[in-house]
């Protein structure tokens, strides 16, 4: 237990140290809610979905844990080129307890920064339903924990950060533009709805938007059940891959 | 008169091999290193120094071979294994993100020792390696000298015993350098810690070792005390020996992910 709470403990000193990183990771989707949020706003309320902030929001928290959860996991690379990763692995510590340690920290750093968007987004405009903002937070830690772990499966495979960058742009990007965070599903052609069904974020997306009191798609307890089973996959996944690694 | 020998010796590798796909690295090595020994392991750059110790150390399995670590296996007892030895890795292996006495801190939590000892451990060795009055700068502010004392410092936490040391000195200055290796010396002596290391300094191997190993293209080429060498090979300073036997071309090493990393690193750090 006390391994499992020096490496969550490692996790959150080092992103509480790094002011540019909480800068930046705040910056990027401030951004994308003011443009998009307000941008299309008119449109959106127009075409008679009403307000577009009020249906971006949750989708912009999602992004947000989506990236940072992933570049949690990804940290693992740097760790390895920094030689940190050695100290972990000659230590007698079963490699199963650094991956939950490391998964734990970085879900946790994932998750709160999703909570500091959601905060943000409330003086924006966005009203969401209180009653039920437990069950948001539930699906938030889901999302956080999924793509810490597959950012550590991948960092296993990985050896540099050529393949990170193909990572970013033909499985990061493509599941977050394909989630459904900044449009509604319903009337998409059906290729689209095809990938979305196969995207966990897009579970995730629509069950933190119906939580916090927008409209469903697939279901809230679908939701649920889907990336809940998803996340527990990917964990073992990623330390299946975590336990292989030979440096 | 087997068992002594078995307990004299702490660590015994046994046909040792290897191979990355096509390349074999380490090609079939055995030697023994006794208990309190301070055991110099050399080679030119590429011969296969880092690829035994990464082996011995659990990070790498074996291709073949038979290995014993204060008596147990690394490959099938990997966690009995990392409990008896430390190791100063040739590259640093430190977190700079947090501070000298954080790191030590780490260490010892991930090595299972109790608060109270781990507390006065730290404040020990801190002191010892003149590290204690900056315990809680951040380690990315150290210099190369002072990174290197902590990580000797936070490889001797856990009382180890057997200390691997991966070119420790690397990069040092001679007062820096003469330093470590006093504090290696006395460690050895006083605590009966038996010292492994690899080093391309010569004079260092000659005035520390006990007991010395060459290895080139993955095979051991001599072995014995310094001036055994010296002697088989008919040279007067251990480098002319060394020299003898490893011939005269410059090696070449592969240029790892890793290098090419290091030049993106600060593309993706904030």
């Amino acid at each position: 237990m006390k391994v499992i709470y020096i490496l969550w403990l490692r996790q959150i000193k080092r992103y509480l140290r790094s002011r540019a990183r909480i800068v930046g990771s705040i910056g990027q989707p401030l951004l994308f809610l003011l443009a998009l949020g307000f941008g299309f706003g008119p449109v959106f309320q127009r075409a008679g979905e009403g307000s577009y902030l009020q249906f971006l929001s949750p989708g912009i928290i999602a992004m947000s844990i989506l990236f940072t959860a992933v570049f949690s996991g990804i940290e693992i690379i740097w760790d390895r080129q920094f030689g940190f990763l050695k100290e972990t692995l000659v230590a007698p510590v079963s490699r199963l307890e650094i991956m939950i340690g490391r998964t734990l920290g970085g879900a946790t750093v994932a998750f709160f920064q999703g909570l500091v968007i959601f905060i943000i987004t409330i003086p924006l405009g966005f009203h969401p339903e209180f009653v039920t903002i437990p069950l948001g937070l539930l699906f938030m830690l889901l999302i956080a924990f999924f793509f810490t772990a597959l950012g550590t499966a991948i960092a296993s495979i990985l050896k540099d950060m050529q393949g990170f960058q193909l990572i970013m742009n033909f499985i990061i990007m493509p599941t977050f533009f394909l989630s459904g965070a900044l449009f509604p599903v319903n009337d998409l052609p059906q290729a689209l709805k095809v990938i979305l069904a196969v995207n966990p974020l897009a579970y995730g997306v629509d069950g933190l938007r119906g939580a916090l009191g927008g409209a469903v798609y697939f279901g809230i307890g679908f939701d649920l059940l889907i990336l809940g089973s998803a996340t527990i996959l990917c964990l073992g996944l990623g330390s299946f891959l975590f336990t292989k690694i030979q440096v | 008169m087997l068992g002594v020998i078995k307990i004299m010796n702490i660590i015994e590798v046994d046909n040792l091999t290897k191979k990355f796909k096509e390349f074999t690295a380490v090609d079939a090595i055995s030697f023994q290193v006794k208990q309190g020994e301070v055991f110099a392991f050399l080679g030119p750059n590429g011969a296969g120094k880092t690829t035994t110790i990464k082996i011995l150390t659990t990070l790498l399995k074996p291709t073949a071979g038979k290995i014993s670590l204060n008596g147990c296996d690394p490959v099938k007892n990997a966690n009995q294994a990392r409990h008896s030895f430390g190791i100063v890795f040739q590259d640093p292996s430190l977190d700079d993100e947090l501070t000298a006495f954080e790191n030590m801190e780490f260490h010892g939590v991930i090595y299972g020792l109790a608060k109270k000892v781990r507390r006065e451990r730290i404040e020990q060795l801190l002191k010892i390696v003149e590290l204690w009055d900056r315990k809680k700068e951040l380690v990315k502010n150290f210099s190369g000298g002072m990174k290197r004392r902590l990580e000797i410092a936070r490889g001797l936490l856990h009382h180890p015993k057997i200390l691997f040391l991966d070119e420790p000195t690397l990069g040092l200055d001679p007062q820096t350098r003469n330093h470590i290796w006093s504090y290696i010396k006395d460690l050895n002596k006083e605590e009966g810690i038996t010292v492994f290391f690899t080093t391309h300094y010569m004079e260092e191997a000659d005035r520390a070792a006990d007991a010395i190993a060459i290895i080139d293209h993955g095979r051991i080429v001599i072995q014995g005390s310094s001036n055994e060498l010296k002697e088989k090979t008919g040279a007067a300073t251990l480098e002319d020996a060394f020299i003898n036997l490893t011939g005269k071309p410059i090696r070449q090493e592969e240029v790892s992910g890793l290098d090419r990393l290091r030049q993106n690193r600060r593309l993706f750090r904030h």
